[in-house]
């Protein structure tokens, strides 16, 4: 791949982000390619070793915040007819329900996520504190001059605290895998935002 | 690494190759090669950061029909280096202390 087909391939990805941003960066990419082959090296060798496009792509999406991928997104790449602020307006009860449902459903699905961890943490605390309990209804037992209930008490005690370490465990665990996925998710949605919808852009 | 660990190491050897004399993005990589490699994105986030910062300045200056940035490190960037430095005692004798331990 020439510097050429390199640079539109990079600026046709990168087409989403706000148009200073690709400049700038086409142009320190630009810069690297022909500082190499100043130094000797042939044009194809020194596009690859700046890295693929879909590398750099990548790289800049995870980079970038989600406000300014967006900014560029929704941004109109010209001014809206008379007509069509009017058809916007007239199917707003249309697209202003959509549009909130979108949200709804993003924010319920981060919700539903933290909940089922929260659901872990519940049954360890319940575990834990069930534990602290048993002891003084086996102190409780003893002193009813039930020998055998209070020893049932402080076996479950053992028990329950040792289910408690084992579901602290899995508490850490939990926490560490909807950190993962929620930061999954906001890459994806920041990916939403980068890729260009097929070939209706040019043409348009 | 830890990644706040990498982030501020490598922001302090961007500054470094560009500490006794003015740069740009290639010579930058080439300098560091030897000790590590990085990406040109890489250094195209930390330059930005740099630059957001006030540690560096960034100036076009022609070069063979061209232009190519030049990055010139300011006050700031260079008492980032010295703060770097101090930082770096501290943590050299944390790490002589949890050595100890490991061969005790």
């Amino acid at each position: 791949m020439n510097k050429e087909t390199f640079l539109n391939a990079l600026r046709e990805r990168l087409s989403r982000l706000p148009q200073d941003d690709i400049e700038e960066r086409l142009a320190f990419y630009g810069e690297m390619i022909d500082d190499r082959i100043e130094e000797g090296m042939a044009e194809e060798a020194a596009v690859a070793a700046v890295g693929t496009v879909e590398e750099i792509a990548k790289q800049v999406t995870s980079e970038i915040p989600l406000h300014k991928l967006v900014a560029g997104r929704v941004k109109p790449e010209r001014k809206l007819k008379g007509w069509e602020i009017a058809l916007l307006i007239i199917a707003s009860p249309i697209w202003i329900p959509l549009l909130a449902a979108l949200v709804v459903i993003v924010f319920s699905a981060v919700i539903a996520l933290w909940a089922g961890a929260a659901c872990v943490y519940a049954v360890t605390l319940v575990f834990g504190v069930t534990a602290v309990l048993s002891l003084p209804a086996a102190v409780f037992l003893f002193t009813l001059g039930v020998p055998s209930g209070g020893l049932f008490m402080i076996g479950a005690a053992l028990f329950l605290a040792g289910l408690t370490i084992l579901m602290v465990f899995l508490c850490i665990l939990v926490t560490k895998g909807v950190l993962f996925l929620s930061r999954k998710f906001l890459t994806w949605l920041k990916s939403r935002f980068t890729r260009k919808e097929g070939k209706a852009h040019e043409n348009a | 690494m830890d990644i706040q660990l990498k982030r501020g190491l490598l922001d302090v050897c961007v500054l470094s190759s560009i500490r006794n004399a003015d740069s740009y993005g290639y010579q930058i990589i080439k300098d560091m090669k030897p000790y590590l490699e990085m990406s040109e994105s890489t250094l195209y986030t930390i330059l930005k950061r740099l630059e957001a910062a006030e540690m560096l300045t960034v100036k076009s200056m022609e070069h063979g029909g061209r232009l190519r940035k030049y990055y010139h490190i300011t006050e700031k960037g260079l008492g980032r280096i010295n703060e770097f430095q101090k930082d770096f005692q501290e943590i050299l004798s944390i790490y002589r202390f949890i050595q100890r331990g490991d061969d005790a």
